[in-house]
């Protein structure tokens, strides 16, 4: 039985003159430094990337990528077809999976010097790779093609509308149209399952190639500088002197990782289930509050507090910038020294860049900026604060909720946080200063001279004016005589 | 050796030939293939009269919300046909119809009647009835569609979604 087996396999292999390439490459030799558990996120991204385009397949044999159906298709998948509500989640979060690694991979190497000579164009496609993976992660949200899609193409056609003369012409091309609709998703769909997929498949070809051919990346000793006359020399004097075959040696720790992330994502899909769709893609139904997926929280969050005024500059000539110096990386700093030890310049990037987007991704979460739209008929006023109030402070009180105030400024923790609380308003704000910010507006509050009637006005300071903690006195206007504790 | 020459020749004859081929080939093959890619760009104006309904659905002093039909939509459109906007109607045939994307990044913004504002939920813009820019980060006032009054009927000219590049007004 074995013999017959051994024969089978010794035809197979004449004809297919496999082994031996297999063989070269499953035991090609790695520096012993680098068979460590740092070096395993750039597998593990790919076995995800792998088992992506599996459940990609299985969901496109459902899915149906018309603007028409879509929606109904993602319904169907979560709800009717066996297992398609697993799928859909294994997907989902396959993708939130795929980025996280691809990013720590990323760091990793950075972190690493991995990107220096002679790996400057594995590093750059990696970059590519990276375009690609966040691509991906974009265009399936459209797929999933729910209100947060269509006001998701509606963000990206409004930042691609303000590149000078030709804006409007490249939101057309990208919606296959002159607005969100049935070509929109049709062209998303061919980018999402096959330009995309393409791409992605031809550079992971690359850049295993590239780590193939020039080897992997030596564990960074401070003071073992790279120069490009000596540094190929010394790496293979390490590898002939220090080598060990990248099978099993390395790829043991490849293997037990990318299984813990496989188990993993098989977890997580079940507990958390699929990712959406929320409401159908009408464009009608506006009481929606859009918000991209995690990935893209953070952009979400910068286009929120950039000033205004800088803002067309920055989403035009950002990307391209952070792009081109990510491209440019291992042109720029070729040589040198590789260990982070001796870089403390890139740890501060990386530091940096993680607290930045990190930082804007949590505010992403609860997006204080966004008025909260259903705060002034949903939440309640809190009892302390009509309690023992004059009729007048009441109806100022009713028109807190009625004028839609607290959508954007809160009262007992409930409300908006665009606006500064009401709770201690009147410790900040005198009277007068109160109707005149009312009235005017200023700062981020818009003017509600016009939508006030004086009686209104009067109310409103009213209640505002009983704002203020117990035992903390309200703001006074120091050029009068100070109001009489008893009054308070 | 004159003969070898002759050959090595033909030779670079038929590979530059092939070359020459292969290029006009790609080139002639790239006309369609970019031709249908960038169709949509191609068009500069997508832009056409719609109704919205007769001049007794917009009561005089208010706001209300409408809702047209893509006059460009495709079978397969589905929902995504339906197009909102806001129309508010000042006093007789005097109108301000006002595209539901926000100036800022194209959210749906939403009208308050009591407080007299249009909200959005995504970044936290602001205007007010008239759609001036109250709040906010979004650089402009809301979006405009021209509109005109026939026959005891509201219509606009609609169409294209409204975008910093091309506001419609």
């Amino acid at each position: 039985m074995i013999n017959a087996l051994k024969s089978v396999g010794r035809w197979l292999d004449a004809r297919l003159q496999l082994g031996q390439t297999i063989a070269d490459v499953a035991e090609h030799l790695v520096p012993r430094s680098s068979a460590s558990w740092w070096y395993v996120f750039g597998s593990a991204t790919l076995v995800v990337f792998i088992l992506q385009v599996v459940t990609g397949i299985c969901l496109a044999t459902v899915y149906t990528p018309a603007a028409d159906r879509a929606w109904d298709s993602l319904i169907y998948l979560n709800y009717h077809q066996p297992l398609g509500w697993y799928l859909r989640a294994l997907h989902g979060w396959g993708s939130n999976f795929m980025v996280a690694l691809m990013f720590v991979h990323m760091i990793q190497v950075f972190l690493f010097g991995a990107y220096k000579y002679p790996r400057e164009l594995t590093w750059v496609a990696g970059c590519v790779l990276l375009l690609c993976t966040l691509g991906m992660a974009f265009t399936g949200q459209v797929l999933r093609f729910d209100q947060n899609a269509y006001w998701g193409l509606g963000i990206g056609a409004s930042i691609a509308g303000r590149t000078p003369i030709i804006g409007f012409k490249i939101v057309h091309l990208i919606l296959g149209g002159p607005i969100i609709a049935g070509e929109t998703l049709s062209r998303f769909f061919a980018l999402h399952v096959f330009v995309i997929p393409g791409l992605l498949i031809a550079f992971v070809g690359l850049h295993l190639y590239l780590v193939l051919r020039l080897g992997i990346n030596e564990w960074p000793m401070p003071g073992r500088i790279v120069r490009r006359n000596t540094y190929l020399a010394q790496y293979h004097e390490l590898v002939s002197a220090d080598g060990e075959p990248f099978f099993p040696f390395a790829a043991q720790k490849d293997l037990v990782f990318a299984g813990l992330i496989i188990l993993s994502l098989l977890v997580v899909a079940a507990v958390a289930g699929p990712i959406g769709p929320n409401g159908q893609p009408d464009p009608t139904i506006i009481e929606t509050v859009p918000r991209p997926d995690f990935f893209f929280l953070w952009l979400f969050s910068l286009f929120a507090l950039l000033p205004p005024w800088t803002e067309t500059f920055l989403m035009l000539t950002g990307p391209v910038a952070v792009i081109g110096l990510l491209f440019a990386l291992p042109f720029i700093s070729g040589t040198g020294e590789k260990s982070w030890r001796r870089r403390p310049f890139s740890v501060v990037i990386v530091i940096l860049a993680v607290t930045i987007i990190g930082t804007l991704t949590w505010l992403g979460t609860f997006s204080p900026w966004s008025p909260v739209m259903d705060a002034w008929s949903a939440a309640p006023t809190p009892v302390d604060y009509v309690k023992g109030r004059t009729p007048l402070e009441l109806q100022g009180a009713l028109l807190v909720q009625s004028k839609q105030c607290r959508n954007c400024h809160s009262l007992g923790d409930m409300g908006g946080m665009r606006g500064p609380a009401l709770d201690d308003t009147a410790t900040r704000l005198t009277r007068d200063q109160i109707v005149r910010q009312i009235i005017q507006g200023g700062g981020n509050m818009p003017a509600y001279g016009k939508n006030l009637t004086p009686a209104e006005v009067n109310a409103l300071v009213a209640f505002l004016a009983t704002m203020h903690p117990r035992g903390e006195p309200p703001a006074r206007d120091s050029a009068r005589p100070a109001v009489p504790a008893s009054s308070n | 050796m004159e003969q070898l020459t002759e050959k090595t020749t033909r030779r670079t004859f038929l590979f530059r030939l092939g070359i020459a081929i292969n290029a006009i080939a790609v080139a002639l093959f790239a006309i369609p293939i970019l031709g249908y890619v960038l169709s949509p760009a191609r068009r500069f104006t997508w832009l056409d009269w719609i109704p919205l309904g007769p001049l007794t659905d917009y009561p005089e002093h208010q706001t209300r919300l409408a809702e047209y039909v893509n006059p460009f939509k495709k079978a397969w459109d589905g929902e995504t046909a339906k197009i909102p906007c806001w129309v508010r109607r000042l006093a007789g045939d005097e109108f301000q119809v006002f595209a539901i994307n926000c100036t800022h990044l194209g959210c749906p913004v939403r009208w308050f009647a009591e407080s007299e504002l249009f909200m959005c939920p995504c970044h936290g813009g602001v205007f007010y009835s008239d759609g001036r820019h109250a709040s906010g980060p979004p650089p402009r006032a809301l979006y405009q569609y021209k509109y005109k009054v026939e026959a005891g009927q509201l219509w606009v000219r609609a169409g294209e979604l409204p975008t910093l590049g091309k506001p419609q007004v």
